[in-house]
């Protein structure tokens, strides 16, 4: 197998035993990047002199017989929302496309500290709104499965950087779903760590109170290896858990005695697919894959229990709820003041100064005491160039949610019923260790198709937004590929702070499996 | 302002600083002063990715001050995000406590030593931490197009205590800030410098007016730009006249037409209020819970442990320095106003001397009048309250007239000579009795005038007697040439 | 939740945005599809007696000590500045908004 495909774990142990060099796996990541991201478009900035720089030094500080960090050599890709000092961080937006953050973020220090070779930033839906990557400034990016598809989102530039072979690993951003429904649609293996177990600073908010960062990979193992260094507590984060990390992949070697898996029934009748015209239930065929994902645990000895999670049917609509308000209060800081795109601000004066002139002439004083001043003028110019339709969309409906006259109706509802999705997981991780199932109800989709139908979009991420309303840990792995010949995913869910025996069920399927050993065909191939 | 016409109805929404080291939320330095934007991080530029992280002394500092206000202190309190859009919020929000406040209904209690109202408590609604913002300047004069932004006072750490509508006129509200500022100063919880801005005030006013179909209240009138507590009254004070004159015009009352809330702005120059802009929006500011910070637990016992670890607050000295010392109200407001080391001075000197009002007496009319000639605190003055005390013990006990003391203590002050000291160094001898009696039998035989007086009854001609008895010699005590006087004439 | 043309109007101004008519409408007819996802959610749900859930990890009381750390460069806060001076932001000026 080419270094492009190697998993990140069989690199790491060929780096340390001098096989191979970070330059060559670094440069063999490069060539794949050079070969097909024309065509997928994972990257919106390829850090190439200075990951090559970092790669060249690794390996000096290694021949030198220098300790090393535990991921010495290895490339690492960034979703484009982590802060980085020497690169842009764009968050797919045209607000930010020249932004340059003086600090780094938490995990990126981490990552530096770990001697990780830094990539480049992937692409991602703008401000990780959306699950298609299609709502990026830079244009979307292509499923390398099949380049007329999605590749999912938001961090669809990550899942697909690490399906199409151009880096072993990558971070992305998970607050409904957006690390585990590409890594589906993609083949990849993602993870969301439990809330609060993997820093927040530096990541740029979307919804900070379901916001979690989590590591890509093409296996379980892979994944583990990444936590460990991403995870910890962060004294710069409120929300960050004081709590000891074990060594995710010393524990995953260890399979579950006694296994239970809860299967929702929720999943599979219907009650969460809605019944407008325009709904969309569970594909048959993804159904198919994760019944016989259960079997396969069944035979590793895993009893399967039938558990109900009765308010996961209120989910989406808690989570675009407390997701538009909180993300209305995160970007009130993108106002072209402080940092950010500015619109052209002696445009927005004439205008100003033509109208309040035309309304003196008229001696027209109220119509004057009423006049919008240039600065609020200047604030909605320039949002409203930098932002992108899905942004503006969620804007409004967190105006509105957080409005005296809605708040206690809708958001302070939707804060009940977050309670009320919790509580169900709580009783079903009373009975069950695992919750078992799909992570999306189709597998990727072509490009534009839901693109213009948001509700469509947030409906597609009922199965995962649960885990961010209750914090719990949840992965996605490969476990089947559609006729079409795209990925599905297998959705697995712990309690919080359970990221340990998430992990090791995952490394369960993937024992037992190979799924996750599956290359796209080509993943470049021209449209 | 009770008047015949109307009843003033006021209530404060009081700025204090806390004083910390370190902002709200991020550990830049809380200095006064720096150039701009060089005490600013990530965090405090609004950047994106960065999160706040609570400062512990600041929530100290708070819940100390609310539990010296008598305020109820609720198990848990949370931060919110109140939004609006202005260049200096570079988050687009401001973090702030909205339904779960530190702490809640509380009182402050004012009186006026000169009794021109009624002591009465003042209610405190709430008391709640939140983050300052950063400062917008315009050159009006210069004409520039742009205006600039200083961010360094964003995230310091503000208390905002609100009362409720309890003051009746622009005088109450004056004494009640300076109560509050006392306070404050007492606790030690912020340094209350108006100048840069670590108390800072705004008052809600409106008038009760008694009419023949009952009471009608005026619209409620933010007055703003508020720089010192004599700003307050007479912005106040305008204020009510101009609400009298416009409900007199208008007839506008709250809740009718013409009736909402206006902001505006006391002009210090024109002393007049004007109207402010109305933001729009301003009314709905979407508060949501800050997702990034967690609730604050306080337990009772934690509650309890600061109580008692106040100290001894203004009101409780003035009672007790009236009630140990004996002295008038007036005099414990002048000293406790000093601040704790001069209660402290006085005490000392007080029990030294045994004689309380003398040393409030002496302490108000020559320590501070010296403290203030020389600018320099009660810590460093020459004299100690110890040795004040030996001086007025003297004068206590006849020894010495208040006159001479007075020349001992300024010896004391130039030289840093002891009592005893200054006493030899300014020739006072204590007299032989004899000797008064001398100079007595001179003074009645050179005036028979002023003796047929005083025995006719006029006891005023006595004091010319004592007069001309001390410049013949100055270290004659004028109780006791009073004293002899009066037993020779008696005799004669 | 209502989000007619005339609704979108209202509220892209608190929320400092602004919309041609054709935007405005496009998005109002998606908003208020939304919105009846929404309605019809809530309104089926029962959450009498259920307490708001705002805090997912159940910490609280977490501080920071009073330590003065270095402020960052003035350089780099203001090197993402739209337009500024040597020393601060610069915006249209402000009188009295």
């Amino acid at each position: 197998m080419s270094l492009s495909f190697c998993s990140a774990t069989e690199l790491l142990t060929r780096l340390q035993a001098g096989e191979i060099s970070s330059v060559e796996v670094t440069s063999e990541c490069l060539r794949q990047i050079d070969a097909h991201d024309a065509t997928i478009h994972a990257f919106v900035h390829v850090a190439r002199d200075a990951a090559l720089a970092q790669a060249a030094e690794i390996d000096r500080r290694r021949k030198s017989g220098e300790a090393m960090g535990p991921l010495a050599g290895l490339p690492v890709a960034l979703k484009d929302n982590l802060c980085t000092r020497d690169a842009p961080t764009t968050c797919g937006s045209r607000m930010f496309e020249r932004f340059c953050p003086p600090y780094d973020a938490t995990v990126v220090t981490r990552l530096h500290e770990a001697d990780a070779v830094l990539i480049g930033k992937t692409n991602m839906d703008e401000f990780a709104m959306g699950s298609s990557t299609e709502t990026s400034c830079w244009g979307p990016t292509r499923n390398p499965w099949d380049p007329r598809c999605v590749p999912g989102g938001s961090s669809g530039g990550a899942a697909a950087a690490v399906a199409a072979g151009m880096t072993p690993l990558a971070v992305g951003s998970d607050t409904g779903g957006s690390i585990r429904q590409p890594a589906s649609f993609c083949g990849v293996t993602g993870l969301k760590p439990t809330y609060g177990r993997v820093s927040r600073y530096g990541l740029v908010a979307l919804a900070s109170s379901m916001d979690q960062v989590g590591p890509i990979g093409r296996s379980v193992a892979d994944v583990a290896l990444l936590l460990n260094v991403l995870a910890g507590h962060d004294p710069s984060e409120s929300t960050s858990i004081d709590a000891p990390i074990t060594d995710f992949t010393d524990s995953i070697r260890r399979p579950l005695d006694g296994l239970t898996i809860g299967i929702v029934r929720e999943h599979y009748d219907g009650c969460l697919d809605g019944d407008d015209p325009s709904s969309e239930g569970l594909d048959a065929e993804i159904e198919a894959a994760v019944r016989e994902a259960v079997r396969v645990y069944q035979t590793l000895g895993a009893r399967v229990r039938e558990i109900s999670l009765p308010h996961s049917r209120y989910a989406v609509a808690a989570f675009c709820i407390l997701a538009s308000g909180e993300a209305f209060a995160n970007l009130a800081r993108c106002d072209g003041i402080h940092y950010g795109r500015r619109a052209d601000e002696a445009a927005v004066l004439a205008d100003w100064n033509a109208q309040s002139r035309a309304l003196e002439a008229r001696h027209d004083q109220q119509a004057l005491d009423h006049l919008e001043p240039p600065l609020s003028r200047l604030y909605r110019a320039s949002r409203s160039e930098a932002f992108g339709a899905e942004v503006k969309r969620r804007i409004l409906l967190g105006t509105q949610v957080l409005s005296e006259d809605c708040y206690e109706a809708y958001y302070v509802k939707a804060q009940r019923l977050r309670r009320l999705v919790r509580d169900d997981f709580d009783a079903a991780f009373g009975e069950v260790d695992v919750v078992v199932g799909p992570v999306a109800p189709t597998a990727a989709y072509p490009l534009g198709r839901r693109l213009h139908d948001p509700l469509l979009m947030y409906r597609g991420d009922r199965y995962t937004v649960g885990s961010n309303l209750a914090g719990l840990a949840a992965i996605s792995v490969p476990c089947g590929v559609t006729a079409a010949g795209l990925p599905i995913g297998l959705h697995l869910q712990c309690p919080p702070m359970q990221d340990e025996r998430l992990l090791r069920a995952a490394q369960m399927f993937q024992q037992a499996t190979d799924w996750h050993t599956r290359r796209p065909p080509s993943p470049g191939k021209k449209l | 302002m009770s008047t015949d016409r109307y009843d003033t109805v006021i209530g404060l929404e009081v700025h204090v600083q806390m004083l910390t080291r370190s902002k709200l939320f991020c550990r830049c330095s809380t200095a006064f002063g720096a150039p701009p934007n060089t005490q600013t991080c990530p965090g405090c530029a609004g950047l994106p990715g960065t999160l706040p992280v609570m400062n512990r002394e600041a929530f100290r500092l708070a819940l100390k001050t609310a539990v010296a206000l008598n305020c109820e202190i609720p198990p848990s309190s949370k931060w919110d995000r109140k939004h609006y859009f202005y260049p200096d919020l570079p988050n687009g929000y401001q973090i702030s406590q909205l339904d779960q406040p530190l702490s809640r209904e509380g009182w402050l209690e004012i009186r006026d030593a000169k009794g021109a109202f009624e002591p009465k408590r003042i209610g405190i609604a709430r008391a709640h931490l939140e983050e300052d913002a950063g400062k917008s300047m315009h050159d009006e004069a210069a004409g520039k197009a742009d205006s600039r932004i200083d961010l360094n006072r964003c995230g310091m750490p503000l208390l905002e205590i609100v009362t409720h509508p309890d003051l009746r006129s622009p005088q109450e509200a004056r004494v009640f800030l300076s109560e509050l500022k006392l306070l404050l100063t007492y606790l030690g919880v912020s340094d209350c410098n108006m100048q840069e801005g670590s108390l800072r005030f705004d008052a809600n006013v409106n008038l009760h007016i008694p009419t023949a179909d009952g009471v009608v209240a005026t619209p409620i009138v933010e007055v703003k730009n508020l720089n010192s507590f004599r700003a307050v009254e007479r912005a106040l004070a305008y204020e009510t006249r101009r609400q009298y004159q416009a409900w007199q015009e208008t007839g506008h009352r709250r809740g009718g037409p013409g009736g909402h809330k206006t902001t505006r702005g006391w002009d210090e120059q024109a002393e007049v209020t004007r109207p402010q802009r109305q933001k729009e929006e301003s009314a709905d500011y979407r508060y949501c819970p800050d997702p990034n910070l967690l609730p604050v637990l306080v337990s009772e016992a934690e509650v309890a442990r600061v109580r008692s670890e106040l100290g001894e607050l203004p009101a409780a000295i003035r009672a007790r320095l009236q009630e140990t010392f004996g002295i008038g109200m007036d005099d414990a407001e002048v000293i406790v106003n000093q601040g704790r080391a001069v209660v402290d001075y006085f005490i000392a000197a007080a029990e030294a001397c045994g004689d309380g009002k003398r040393a409030s007496n002496w302490i108000q009319q020559d320590v501070l009048r010296a403290l203030n000639e020389r600018l320099i605190g009660i810590e460093a003055f020459p004299v100690s309250a110890a040795a004040l005390g030996e001086l007025l013990g003297l004068v206590q006990r006849g020894e010495l007239d208040n006159s001479r003391a007075r020349d001992v203590f300024h010896r004391m002050l130039e030289s840093g000579q002891s009592v005893v000291e200054a006493v030899q160094s300014l020739g006072i001898a204590s007299v032989d009795r004899g000797e008064i009696v001398e100079l007595c039998r001179r003074v009645l035989a050179d005036n028979p005038q002023a003796v047929a007086e005083i025995k006719a009854g006029k006891q005023k001609a006595l004091g010319a007697l004592i007069g001309q008895a001390r410049r013949q010699n100055p270290n004659a005590n004028p109780a006791t040439v009073r004293e002899i006087c009066l037993e020779l004439i008696g005799q004669s | 939740m209502d989000f007619s043309p005339q609704d979108i109007d209202k509220v892209s101004l608190v929320a400092r945005l602004c919309f041609t008519p054709d935007e405005r409408d496009q998005i109002a007819a998606q908003l208020e599809r939304i919105a009846n996802y929404l309605d019809a959610c809530l309104a089926d749900s029962d959450t009498s007696d259920v307490a708001p859930l705002v805090s997912i990890t159940g910490l609280a009381g977490v501080f920071a000590d009073d330590v003065v750390r270095p402020s960052c460069d003035r350089e780099a806060i203001l090197a993402n500045a739209p337009k500024r001076d040597d020393e601060c932001y610069l915006v249209p000026a402000i009188f009295g908004e």
